[in-house]
């Protein structure tokens, strides 16, 4: 067997034999994945809404029916102008829709209970798109172009990914390297013949396959379960993960070179990389929304560019041409921390 | 530099620092082979950086030095095949078995299947663990895994091993079984640099030396070394010696 085989063969041991590390490397990204798919969903079900229609016509009618076969309404039925207030008061209903006929033409109103700005947001955007294509034309005509459910599933997923790579290859890998150094295997690796760049390829490469494996059941089950529109964007949204992978063991080995205990490693790697992915990668929070200053920050944080660039293949199912910028960012990113970090793991060794 | 044929470590006006702070201040001394070289100090005398010199993994900023028969500075490379080391948390892998902790360093070290065969029968018979073998290192008690991590050192036959503070945190008992292990390794030719906080240790060696603020302070056998200082035991040398030192703890 030549070294670098038995190194990755160490390593591939005590992942497997660690039954904890396995669990949670391989359970939680498909919790994650179901949690934020299904359980934690922005989207609004079963929108309760009442009419009030002074006058039948052919075009109210189609309204009133489209309403009541949709999914996402429960449609309560007509109601009198003056009850709506009551009725969204006491929380019967959640949204009222206004139709009135005037010179031939159909003028519609939506009022909505904004108590939650999102269901209220969500709400408006769906009886809009039940009142769209008549002529009650609403102020503005809005069309939800890619996701025309909202489904915040499809938002998720690259999120997660950008969040689950992270959690893998930067903090698994950084905590591997530094329990080396701290048992002291690691000084016996230096002073054998074995080639520094031997010892870092056999730490990275079983992380590398452990995150291809994870790759292919998130991937696997984004577009089975959740149901994301299958296209031929699929090749791109491989090759971005894997660089991104790549850039998050990076991260890791980084992390390795300049802290010397496992909790540092865990509580650094957590505290510069996790947090920020989850706070200000827009993975949840919009980046567009942020203050000036956290905008800029989000910038260097590499989930960022990934997952805009992974909402643009699976979500849009844009060319790999519309993603130049962030792949290309991405993989400066990787190649100045790959560089940087090799260059300090050696000079640690002098 | 030339080395005598018979020093497996000869070291000359050896300086290591560490921006202002001189860590190893011109050491100079031989190691013959073969032979039970003490390298005694207190903590911060400047041991480990010492060692770490000889073992190629940090380069000098001045002097030179040469072990088994390659130069510290050109030949750092080379030194590491020819060398064993062991250090005070004898370090393996604790998730992995005897075995196969035995087969990952002698692969490392360059050697083919059958010789790793070969040499891990031959380990296990002398050590009397072939019970063991399939047993998780961290499921062994303390003093089989340093005799472990020592068989595992000197598996590819190095001509020198290099032992740092190899006994400690174990018992007397243990610590005397495994210097029979350094004097069969000795016997057979071996060179051992060892270095130790237990002094009564340091009478095991042929020689030792005494490191004080980065410089070697005295060096001889521990019979000549109780002698010149009108001592009873090495203890007792080694306070005299080390009595002005500036650093430490």
């Amino acid at each position: 067997m030549s070294i670098f085989k038995s190194l990755v063969r160490k390593e591939a041991l005590h992942i497997v034999r660690d039954p904890r590390t396995m669990v949670i490397t391989l359970l939680m990204p498909i919790v994650l994945l179901l949690l934020f798919g299904f359980a934690i969903s922005t989207e609004v079900n079963d929108v309760r809404v009442v009419a009030v229609v002074d006058q039948f016509t052919d075009e109210t009618r189609g309204i009133l029916q489209r309403l009541s076969v949709n999914d996402y309404f429960t449609f309560q039925g007509l109601t009198a102008p003056e009850d709506v207030d009551m009725l969204l008061r006491s929380g019967k209903t959640d949204a009222a829709l206004f139709l009135r006929n005037e010179e031939g033409l159909l003028k519609s109103q939506i009022v909505v209970d904004a108590s939650n700005t999102n269901t209220a947001q969500t709400a408006t955007a769906y009886i809009r798109g039940v009142i769209n294509g008549t002529s009650a034309k609403s102020p503005i005509l809005t069309s939800t172009l890619y996701n025309p459910q909202l489904k915040s599933a499809y938002n998720f997923v690259p999120g997660i990914l950008g969040m689950i790579f992270i959690l893998i290859c930067a903090i698994m890998t950084s905590v591997s390297i530094v329990r080396e150094k701290e048992t002291g295997t690691m000084s016996l690796l230096l002073v054998s013949p074995v080639k520094p760049r031997t010892i870092i390829l056999g730490k990275l490469v079983p992380y590398f396959l452990l995150s291809c494996v994870i790759l292919t059941v998130m991937l696997l089950m984004a577009y089975t379960v959740l149901g994301l529109p299958v296209s031929s964007s699929v090749i791109s949204v491989i090759a971005v993960s894997l660089l991104y992978i790549i850039l998050s063991l990076s991260i890791g080995l980084m992390v390795s070179t300049v802290v010397d205990t496992q909790l540092t490693a865990l509580i650094v790697s957590a505290v510069m990389f996790m947090l920020p992915v989850i706070m200000l990668s827009g993975m949840i929070f919009p980046v567009d929304n942020m203050p000036v200053v956290l905008q800029w920050i989000s910038n260097i944080i590499p989930a960022r560019w990934y997952i805009e660039a992974m909402r643009k293949l699976m979500v849009q199912h844009l060319a790999l041409s519309y993603i130049l910028k962030d792949v290309l960012i991405l993989l400066i990113m990787t190649i100045v921390l790959l560089a940087a970090s090799i260059a300090k793991f050696k000079s640690s060794t002098k | 530099m030339t080395m005598d044929k018979g020093n497996a470590i000869s070291v000359r006006n050896l300086t290591k620092r560490f921006g202002s702070f001189t860590a190893v201040d011109h050491i100079s001394f031989d190691v013959s082979k073969g032979e039970i070289f003490g390298f005694l100090g207190a903590n911060g005398a400047g041991k480990t950086t010492a060692m770490r010199m000889l073992c190629g993994l940090s380069v000098p900023t001045s002097g030179d030095g040469n072990v088994a028969g390659c130069d510290i500075i050109t030949q750092a490379e080379a030194i590491k095949h020819r060398i064993g080391y062991m250090s005070q948390k004898f370090s393996l892998y604790s998730g992995l078995t005897v075995e196969e902790n035995i087969r990952l360093f002698s692969t490392i070290y360059g050697m083919t299947s059958r010789q790793i065969r070969e040499a891990s029968e031959r380990l296990f018979k002398e050590l009397g663990m072939q019970d063991m073998r399939r047993a998780y290192v961290k499921d062994i008690p303390v003093g089989w895994r340093q005799k472990l991590a020592f068989a595992v050192a000197t598996i590819h036959k190095p001509e020198v091993v290099f032992l740092d503070e190899p006994t400690g945190g174990v018992d007397p008992v243990t610590r005397s079984k495994f210097w029979e292990l350094i004097y069969k390794a000795s016997s057979e030719g071996m060179t051992v640099f060892v270095t130790t906080h237990y002094l009564d240790e340091a009478e095991y060696c042929n020689r030792i030396s005494i490191m004080v603020d980065g410089k070697i302070s005295a060096l001889d056998s521990p019979a000549d070394l109780k002698e010149k200082y009108h001592a009873a035991t090495i203890d007792e040398v080694f306070r005299i010696v080390a009595q002005n030192a500036q650093r430490g703890d």
